[in-house]
């Protein structure tokens, strides 16, 4: 047996099936359950999928791809995908470990995404905005030219169509293999939320987990307003980093939503089945401010 | 003799050196048959120092940038402006050491100066946690901005840190949060904004203050979006492939400028900046100068605006049909 199959087979053994009853028409496969990585205990996947895939025992909030995301937020058939086919390219040939267009081409098959964050047009509480979302699983959504570009694209077109403009942040920072062209991305896009701001459109970033480095550091808040799922981690150093540096181990909780609520860094830490409510309530404050509720 | 700080790929040619100290400090009158010997060193020590300074890769360029002897922030404040009033504090926790904030005159041209500040030595390096700011040090960064824009002084920053300081009080005080507004309050001065790389350019923590109108380098700075070591130790699990992967990374003034990201390099002496610190004091005056002429009386919103197309265009796309 190859490690890979090994694997296969170990992936298999995490899903125990019973024959469970479902209503016709679920696309939820029947008794699939999965552990809760919080506490640890079961959780159906009908259940997850009820709960917005948060834990129905202690609240724990899994993560969500960025379609997930988008369909959370976004009204029904509202939205509508820009710049889907922008993608990187490998601009210095980067090899460590492996190629850096082997890792492209992986996360392009692993995800069926181009690039790691999507955005389109769509409204949120009948809102016109530009909705977008990272996808941690591609490439942990680092930030290269092409993350960038579609972030800075999202911001000029808010501009142009007078839209406000809500992301979901998830990332591991600026993607290392485009080096300096990556490192760029933080100036250019936090130069479009200026230009946004200027024209006194809103900006609401919703930080998840995980928000790191480069991608916090730039765009993902300095939005008007902030807010983050129960539980994330965000931050600027990795703390793996940060312990490595100080050389003392981090109190629990360090980086957590619930830590920078606490310090001062966001505005409100909302829970996943209230985020949805709570954007579109902002909207109605700074997109409508002038305007008699 | 004092002891040298020694970089990996000099060792050979310092042995060498060391080699013929001690031969010509020996009795040559006394041993004729050495003097022959002692000219044939020096002769390969000539040898052995044009090759080992005249073919540096990238890992050989960021040990001269982090030479303890290299010329810092506070050397160039010094030695290429006049008229220095330093300015302290960010008025809201307190003053970062790490970030140097001026007011100064170069060549005529009165301006604010920005730099990260290491130390000489380790009692410096300490208080100015070796040049690494805590978010309070950008915010300072951030008043001086500001002041600049309000009273139309131009911003020379001068780009030398390992980085943003990764520890828990700086996460605390929301590091992340003062990079990503110093980003953008930057992006949009409407001043002109003159950046010279004179040492390390440690991701988050050097683009902070580190770009502008006019991107200089010296030939011997880097500027990277990762160190070397850290990419390595992500990458291939072994900090010891930093020699590697700071290839890899293209993270030198030359192939910043094949990026377009750097527009001029100033050369360095052989061996570096700390040989012949004058020298490189009189070309960033003369560089920093004339692009400060270039930029003069340029129309703000102009300046705003051919600086967001600036950054606008970095970055390498296909556009597929997705």
């Amino acid at each position: 047996m190859s490690i890979s199959d090994w694997f296969k087979a170990r992936e298999a053994r995490r899903y125990t099936t019973i024959n469970g009853e479902r209503a016709a028409g679920s696309e939820v496969p029947d008794g699939v359950w999965s552990t809760c990585s919080a506490c640890k205990r079961i959780v159906y996947e009908g259940q997850l999928v009820e709960y917005l895939r948060v834990c129905p025992h202690c609240g724990h909030h899994f993560d969500l791809n960025a379609f997930e995301r988008i369909g959370l937020l976004a009204d029904p058939e509202s939205f509508d995908e820009f710049d889907a086919g922008v993608g990187s390219t490998d601009p210095l040939g980067f090899v460590a470990a492996k190629p850096y267009t082997e890792s492209l081409e992986s996360a392009r098959e692993r995800s069926g995404l181009t690039e790691g964050v999507v955005v389109g047009r769509a409204t949120v509480g009948g809102h016109p905005v530009v909705l977008g979302a990272m996808d941690f699983r591609f490439i942990g959504a680092s930030m290269g030219s092409a993350v960038g570009e579609k972030i800075a694209r999202a911001f000029e077109l808010a501009l142009d169509e007078r839209r406000a403009v809500v992301l979901c942040t998830a990332s591991g920072g600026a993607r290392m293999q485009e080096g300096m062209l990556s490192l760029m991305q933080m100036a250019k896009t936090s130069a479009t939320v200026r230009r946004l701001a200027e024209a006194r459109l809103p900006y609401i970033s919703v930080l998840t987990n995980p928000t790191m480095g480069g991608v916090t550091a730039s765009f993902a808040v300095v939005a008007d307003v902030v807010l983050a799922e129960p539980g994330a981690l965000v931050g600027f150093a990795g703390p793996r980093v940060i312990e490595q540096t100080i050389k003392q181990h981090l109190p629990k909780g360090f980086q957590s939503s619930e830590f920078l609520l606490e310090h001062g860094m966001v505005d409100e830490v909302v829970p996943r089945g209230q985020l949805t409510a709570r954007v579109t309530t902002l909207l109605d404050y700074l997109a409508r401010g002038g305007e008699r509720a | 003799m004092t002891r040298r700080y020694v970089m990996e790929f000099e060792r050979p040619l310092v042995e060498l050196e060391a080699k013929l100290e001690e031969l010509q400090r020996l009795d040559l009158t006394a041993n004729p048959e050495l003097v022959a010997e002692v000219a044939t060193v020096a002769e390969e020590i000539e040898a052995l120092r044009e090759s080992t300074y005249a073919d540096l890769s990238a890992w050989d360029r960021v040990q001269i940038s982090r030479h303890p002897d290299r010329p810092k922030a506070q050397d160039y404040l010094a030695a290429v402006f006049t008229d220095v009033v330093e300015l302290h504090g960010d008025r809201a926790y307190g003053d970062d050491e790490a970030i140097v904030a001026a007011l100064a005159t170069v060549d005529g041209h009165r301006v604010a100066v920005l730099g990260h500040r290491k130390g000489k030595n380790t009692r410096e390096n300490i208080a100015r946690n070796f040049g690494m700011p805590h978010p309070e040090g950008f915010r300072k960064a951030m008043r001086i901005m500001r002041l600049a824009n309000k009273f139309g002084l131009p911003l020379v920053t001068l780009i030398d840190t390992p980085g943003a300081f990764p520890g828990i009080e700086a996460e605390e005080r929301g590091q992340a949060w003062a990079i990503a507004e110093s980003l953008a309050l930057l992006s949009g001065l409407r001043v002109p904004v003159v950046a010279v790389g004179i040492g390390e350019g440690g991701s988050g923590g050097a683009l902070a203050i580190g770009f502008g109108d006019r991107l200089i380098m010296l030939e011997n700075a880097y500027y990277s979006v990762i160190s070397p070591e850290a990419c390595a130790s992500i990458l291939h699990k072994d900090a010891g492939k930093a020699s590697e992967v700071a290839t890899c990374l293209a993270m030198t003034a030359a192939d910043l400028a094949g990026l377009g990201i750097v527009d001029e390099i100033i050369s360095e002496p052989s061996g570096g900046a700390h040989r012949q610190p004058e020298e490189v004091f009189g070309a960033v005056r003369e560089r920093v100068s004339s692009a400060l002429t270039a930029l003069a009386g340029a129309d703000p919103n102009e300046l705003v605006r051919s600086r967001y197309e600036r950054l606008r265009s970095i970055g390498v796309i296909e556009e597929g049909s997705g």
